[in-house]
């Protein structure tokens, strides 16, 4: 999700920008020192063919297609601290030719896809990545990656202001896991595709992870859930806003939720609850994902 | 005369283990053009690959006196410009002016004159308004034409070219064999093209399998070895 | 296509076109920023706004009709934001969000419309920005076109032998041969690379590509720096004073 200008705030745009600048300086510095040979080519290319391949639709049925993100695929192949590098690059590209996000909001479109989404799309691998767990690592990175760049976008907007109510809020959650776990399918299916052509090209598939990007990998999920909760705080602070105006009685005319028992339970609990839930949430579904990935394993070897 | 290239019992093996080169010896001499003919796969990219040090086999390399190793790689490449057979992957910078400045840059000019030296480059080849074009908008041919002038703005003293004449229209083909006539470097040519090289070589040095099998000049090869395309087979061709 | 519109524009002349890119970039980010930064929205500032990117339409000789449509890129996204806020009762704020938006995007296509990418890119890297990441930028913006037709021909391939997308029923074929075409892309983007880079060191690249230097800004370029930024600034105090 590629926010454009016009609807951070100025502490939200900012903010995020001081935070992306020196880390995405950093991740350069990582990835220029990591082979003897200029990375420069090789990084361009890359990030070219994750645009070329945004353009080949993966059919999935019921009339609609999905496309490669890229994050999980570019940490794989290229390392992570590259990875961030090129994301990076993409975005840059996606704002300023194709007008596909702002650039104040460049910001945050970096921490949320090429910082926070590179990281957690990651790490599963870097804690799981060798062995037969690989393929349930990529699936759970794929929706991890599209999952907390999706929820820190909403998070980010939400704590600017713009009102999204909670159903909305709710589908859109709903629709960025989807989009994860297709974001795993996707990838895997192109790097079993690339083993079958070619398999010693991907052998030197990044064992420098270590514990470094592990720990950034888990605090990429905890800043999403701590800003999808912090946010969900926002709308009460709104609401008693709205109310003092009077608006607020219009508002819920229209915007009547079939789910507003949930809303209500969801806005209402207190801060350990709301971990406990999205955690378990997550559990849940890392649970599924791994039973996708061994159930699609035993598909294959028939 | 003193050969600019000589080449002794080349041997080199892929990473897979596939024998490419299998014992090649090669003179070159100021002035000539020799045509590197072949099937595919025979080695000829391969053993141009090792005049300038991209590849290194066993055997030796000597180029105007200067062993091909690793510590003579800037020099060697200095006096080396090969040309590779897709133009889009030698284009590398945003634009043409600066894709040709990139080889006196990075050989060590000046900015004041790698820039003239990528004017002149570009004014001998006929590309002079190109220069602040983004190498997608150029046509086939002045792609071609644009890599060579980027090759020869480092002013070498041999050329190697592979497969030059690949995605040139017939009036491409003969600018090129114009352009290359009026170059007077000596020159290495890598073609499937039996009619090109017959326009621009003095003579042909024929792979097959890792090794150069006979020498002579481009009607003696396609004589020997019914190396001409169907309709302008000779009639006397061995089976 | 898209990008050789504004390639087109990107080479034409006029006195936008003339001016340095490093003095460009920071009006542009002058702009936003203050456009970013006033809250209320004062109707005269809109039309300040407004007008100081009409003039920049104007002096950088751009057609209207074209800048003002490829900026309605940012009307679904925004749209759908503005008509979220309209209908949770904050009528003002709704309009102010879509014309920020809007206004936003067509700054940036007069930047992107009167400079030519390489130019933009070096001019990053003397604001700052590393290197590296900027030459990524530029090798990657140098190849995109290139191995995206590569992709539009392999659909193509794919098309005319049957393959159709977006069936109702799953397609698991479908989805096996898309794998095929995206790992076939990425094979020949990983060759090509390699050939790139044999290609740089063919021609004496020892590991540092050395880039021009930009030239000096001139006395223009500062005046234009200065009024950019000075109207910026003021449409912004204004807006937060009288707002």
């Amino acid at each position: 999700m590629h926010i454009p200008d016009g609807l951070l705030s100025v502490p939200v745009w900012a903010g995020l920008s001081l935070v992306s600048a020196p880390a995405v300086a950093a991740a350069a510095r990582r990835a220029q020192q990591q082979t003897e040979a200029c990375r420069v080519p090789l990084l361009g290319m890359t990030g070219a063919f994750v645009f070329a391949a945004q353009m080949v639709s993966f059919p999935v049925g019921g009339g609609t297609s999905a496309h490669l993100v890229g994050g999980v695929l570019l940490a794989l192949t290229l390392g992570p601290a590259a990875a961030v590098v090129v994301m990076t690059a993409i975005l840059f590209v996606q704002a300023l030719v194709f007008q596909d996000g702002g650039l104040l909001a460049l910001g945050a479109n970096v921490f949320n896809m090429a910082l926070a989404g590179v990281a957690a799309g990651y790490l599963p691998c870097a804690i799981w990545g060798a062995g037969r767990w690989r393929a349930g690592a990529i699936l759970v990175g794929g929706m991890l990656s599209v999952g907390v760049s999706g929820v820190l976008a909403l998070a980010e907007l939400t704590l600017s202001g713009v009102r999204i109510p909670a159903t909305l809020l709710g589908v859109s959650a709903a629709l960025f896991l989807i989009n994860g776990v297709l974001e795993g399918v996707i990838t895997l299916a192109l790097l079993r595709g690339v083993k079958r052509i070619d398999a010693g090209l991907l052998t030197r598939t990044t064992a420098q992870s270590g514990a470094g990007w592990t720990v950034i990998g888990l605090l990429a999920v905890l800043v999403a859930l701590a800003a999808a909760l912090f946010a969900s705080q926002a709308p009460d602070i709104l609401e008693s806003l709205t109310e003092k105006t009077g608006v607020a009685s219009r508002a819920r005319a229209l915007l009547w939720s079939p789910l507003a028992d949930y809303q209500t339970w969801w806005l209402g609990g207190s801060w350990i609850s709301k971990l406990a839930a999205g955690l378990v949430g997550l559990v849940l579904i890392y649970l599924a994902c791994l039973g996708i990935g061994k159930l699609s394993a035993r598909f294959r070897s028939r | 005369m003193q050969a600019l290239i000589q080449v002794r019992n080349l041997r080199f093996r892929y990473e897979d283990g596939t024998l490419a080169l299998d014992g090649v010896d090669f003179d070159l001499y100021p002035g000539e053009t020799v045509a590197l003919l072949g099937p595919n796969g025979s080695g000829k990219t391969t053993f141009v690959l090792h005049l300038n040090g991209l590849l290194s086999g066993e055997g030796q390399v000597i180029v105007c006196g200067l062993e091909v190793t690793k510590r003579n790689l800037a020099e060697v490449r200095r006096k080396v410009g090969l040309l590779f057979q897709d133009p889009d992957e030698q284009l590398f910078m945003p634009t043409v002016l600066q894709d040709v400045a990139f080889g006196p840059l990075s050989q060590g000019c000046t900015p004041e004159q790698a820039q003239a030296r990528a004017r002149a480059a570009l004014a001998q080849v006929g590309l002079v308004d190109a220069a602040g074009k983004a190498p997608y908008h150029l046509s086939a041919g002045e792609k071609r034409r644009a890599a060579l002038a980027g090759v020869l703005a480092g002013q070498p003293e041999i050329l190697v070219l592979d497969e030059p004449t690949t995605y040139l229209d017939p009036w491409g083909q003969t600018d090129l064999i114009t352009l290359l006539g009026s170059l007077p470097q000596a020159k290495i040519i890598v073609t499937h093209d039996v009619l090109f090289a017959a326009a621009v070589a003095d003579r042909a040095a024929f792979f097959q399998k890792g090794r150069i099998i006979a020498q002579g000049s481009v009607a003696d090869i396609q004589r020997r070895f019914g190396w001409a395309p169907p309709a302008a087979r000779p009639a006397n061709r061995p089976d | 296509m898209h990008h050789a519109t504004l390639d087109q524009w990107a080479r034409g002349s006029s006195a936008l076109h003339r001016r340095d890119a490093r003095v460009k970039w920071l009006v542009l980010v002058a702009y936003l920023a203050a456009l970013s930064a006033t809250r209320s929205l004062f109707p005269m500032c809109v039309l300040g706004f407004a007008a100081l990117a009409a003039g920049a339409i104007r002096l950088g000789r751009l057609p209207f009709a074209g800048v003002l449509a490829r900026a309605g890129v940012v009307a679904p996204f925004a749209g759908v934001i503005t008509l979220f806020t309209w209908l949770g009762g904050e009528g003002g704020r709704a309009l102010a969000v879509l014309v920020r938006s809007y206004l936003s995007a067509v700054a940036v296509l007069v930047l992107v419309g009167t400079t030519p990418l390489p130019t933009l890119l070096s001019g990053l890297t003397s604001l700052g920005v590393p290197r590296f990441l900027v030459l990524v930028v530029q090798f990657l913006y140098r190849y995109l076109f290139v191995l995206s037709e590569q992709a539009q021909h392999m659909r193509l391939a794919a098309a005319s032998r049957g393959w159709q997308a977006g069936r109702w029923r799953p397609d698991p074929a479908g989805f096996r041969a898309a794998a095929g075409v995206a790992a076939a892309l990425f094979l020949s983007s990983q060759a090509k690379a390699q050939a790139v880079h044999r290609a740089m060191l063919a021609r004496g690249f020892q590991g540092r590509l050395v880039t021009l230097a930009p030239p000096a800004l001139s006395i223009a370029d500062l005046w234009f720096l200065a009024a950019g930024v000075g109207a910026c600034a003021g449409l912004w105090l204004a807006a937060n004073l009288f707002g």
